[in-house]
């Protein structure tokens, strides 16, 4: 038959009120055997509270030949930022 | 000293012995990556459990045994394991079916033995059985696979059922010494446990489209130190330093 | 794509690489920066699943219960890491598959140093010091490659890896502070792993090849002498603190330059091994292999019932 096993995108929360983060990859053949894959793979060492798994091919990422487009115009919004107004110094938290 | 007890313990802990030492057997052989790290995971669980159980008992023997010595210079007759998980690594199929047909057993016996009179084996129980509730669960999940899977899979898968099913018995069988720690309240009742289990065992089956295998013939003799003839290799494997060079610490 | 505009981009990249930027997976990279990471990446994965089997081979034989479990973490490990580094690799447009189909043909190499055998349980030891030794000196530079997959893997390898070298020395340790016995088990592990563990930083200088490219992308940081050269001076002092003899009679301290001297490596042996015709070259090759085969019903298996659970599911949709 000669099918592989698909590529998951593995998500780990590594502690209470933190978000996840992807750690790395695996294959599996079906959600299940990513889930518990990715315990065995990325938290033998009490690494995590909560796993989510993604089939790779479900993500749909950002080209970066758009960068420029995409993300360089935020650059000099600093308006966004606090540190853009003045405030007098007698106001010590705001 | 509790001799006992000090049994009692051996054998529990000779079945998580003996079945760690055949999965860390398929460390670095496993069909994927993935499988092989899982399945090292399960070994891993089952000599800390060993090591909790041989650290109590050696305590309780009160004398110079230390934890190695128990599990690895007693003779094979003192080896108070089951059949079952003695049984070799056939192929990918009897590695799983005899973890499910264990570990089904395995998370019934520790849900009792965690109300034992022994604070100790009744804390070692509630430790132990988290890890065993994930061994079930993954063997469950991969007898599925394999029984429902290809044409192939679930012959095979049937295969390894139908063999390991004759060493299935036994885990009800209740010895003499086993009794009188039943009757102390530190022991537990295996044959209460026994239809809860082939109701589990047989409705899994029924689920990975497997066959329940009707034999009523059955073979028992490890919890009396009669085993199969696979298990003196594994005790060679498992003894050979020790054997070799006696009296030295590693 | 005009050559110019090739040319261009082969400039902005390296440009990219030399202020420490990394290289992610959909961003353009000239083709030759693609094929040496996939072969350089799928060799590293490759020795990590290979080398768990001269490990492997002690687990059932570990001497204490203590041992057995350390030495299966690191095995397991071993596993981990080379899971790690295949999908990194993956990034780059190579299927674990193919991957393993070269490894199996022989297209693709991995660390010689694993077509050793382990012949005692000192060599359990001997692999942690010295082999785990090797290849941290190798593996730290390599958590700030260029290739940000690469890097991140081995960024975990190496915090993981940690352990794996103390394990090796502390067997040693209790052997040659043990009996007579055990002391000439280890100074005999360290007889027979010292030299490959030298070989295993690689060829010379004046005979690698690759060198200077892989410096530019941040494949490596040091020459192979220069590694080598750590690697003997960070090891002479531990073999001396638990009184085992490195076996080189020309070792010696040169007060001038700050570091060892050493003696000639045996290169033709290193080239052997290297063409596959080690002590267990054949040996690992028909384990992989034979894992693999025995290995495909089970795949095939689950991948039928992932499909037959998605059409039950389909079906209930509808």
């Amino acid at each position: 038959m000669k099918k592989n096993w698909p590529l998951w995108e593995i998500f780990v929360r590594s502690k209470n009120g933190l978000e996840h983060r992807h750690c790395g990859s695996l294959h599996a053949a079906d959600e299940d055997m990513a889930l518990e894959n990715a315990r065995d793979v990325y938290t033998r060492r009490n690494e995590g509270v909560s796993i989510w798994v993604v089939e790779s091919k479900n993500i749909t990422a950002s080209n970066p030949e758009n960068n420029g487009e995409l993300f360089e115009p935020a650059q000099d919004k600093v308006y966004r930022h606090p540190t853009f107004y003045d405030l007098p110094d007698e106001v010590k938290h705001m | 000293m509790k001799e006992n007890l000090y049994n009692y313990i051996l054998g529990i802990a000779d079945n998580s012995l003996i079945l760690g030492q055949r999965l860390g057997e398929l460390c670095g052989h496993g069909p994927t990556l993935e499988t092989d790290i899982a399945c090292t995971n399960i070994s891993l669980d089952l000599f800390g459990q060993v090591r909790s159980y041989f650290q109590y008992a050696a305590k309780i023997a009160e004398d110079e045994r230390t934890e190695d010595d128990i599990a690895m210079l007693r003779k094979e007759r003192e080896y108070k394991n089951v059949l079952l998980v003695e049984q070799p690594n056939t192929d990918f199929a009897y590695t799983i079916g005899r973890q499910f047909l264990f570990d089904v057993y395995h998370l019934a016996f520790l849900s009792e033995l965690e109300k034992s009179k022994d604070l100790t084996l009744s804390a070692i129980a509630k430790k132990c059985i988290k890890e065993v509730r994930y061994h079930e669960r993954f063997s469950s999940d991969w007898v599925k696979r394999l029984g429902d899977g290809t044409e192939e899979s679930k012959a095979k898968m049937q295969d390894a059922i139908n063999t390991l099913w004759t060493y299935t018995d036994e885990l009800f069988h209740q010895t003499e010494a086993d009794k009188t720690m039943v009757n102390e309240g530190i022991g537990v009742d295996v044959t209460t446990l026994k239809d809860a289990y082939y109701k589990s065992v047989n409705d899994l089956l029924i689920e990975a489209t497997l066959e329940v295998p009707e034999s009523k013939y059955f073979q028992k003799g490890g919890k009396e130190g009669i085993h199969t003839e696979h298990l003196g290799y594994l005790l060679s494997d498992l003894q050979y330093m020790q054997r070799t060079y006696p009296n030295m610490e590693w | 794509m005009s050559e110019e505009q090739i040319k261009n981009l082969e400039d902005q990249f390296e440009a990219r690489i030399a202020r420490d930027e990394k290289i992610e997976p959909k961003d353009w990279m000239p083709e030759k920066y693609r094929k040496t990471h996939i072969r350089q990446m799928s060799q590293h994965a490759h020795s990590e699943i290979v080398g768990m089997l001269p490990e492997g081979n002690w687990i059932t034989r570990a001497p204490s219960l203590r041992r057995k479990v350390a030495l299966l973490a690191k095995v397991q490990d071993e596993a981990g890491h080379g899971l790690y580094l295949y999908s990194a690799t993956e990034t780059l447009g190579i299927s674990r598959d193919e991957m393993y189909e070269q490894l199996h043909t022989g297209k693709a190499k991995y660390s010689s140093i694993f077509n050793y055998p382990t012949i005692t349980w000192a060599d359990m030891g001997a692999i942690g010091w010295l082999v785990d030794g090797a290849a941290i000196i190798n593996q730290v530079p390599l958590c700030n490659t260029s290739y940000g997959p690469y890097a991140r893997a081995m960024i975990r390898v190496c915090k993981e890896e940690s352990f794996h070298q103390r394990q090796g020395y502390e067997i040693m340790i209790k052997l040659a502070n043990g009996t007579p016995e055990q002391k000439e088990m280890a100074q005999d592990a360290l007889n027979r792993w010292w030299w490959p563990s030298l070989m295993m930083l690689g060829p010379t200088d004046d005979v690698s090849v690759h060198t200077e490219q892989s410096m530019k992308w941040k494949l490596k940081r040091k020459s192979n002498d220069d590694l080598r050269q750590q690697f003997i001076d960070q090891t002479v002092p531990q073999a001396d603190l638990i009184g085992l003899t490195i076996p080189d009679p020309d070792l010696k301290w040169n007060e001038e330059k700050g570091s060892y001297d050493f003696g000639e490596i045996n290169w033709d042996e290193f080239w052997q091994v290297v063409k596959g015709h080690g002590p267990m070259n054949k040996e690992r090759m028909k384990a992989r292999l034979g894992a693999w085969e025995r290995g495909e019903w089970v795949r095939d298996a689950a991948m039928a019932h992932a499909e037959k659970k998605q059409e039950r599911k389909e079906r209930q949709a509808v």
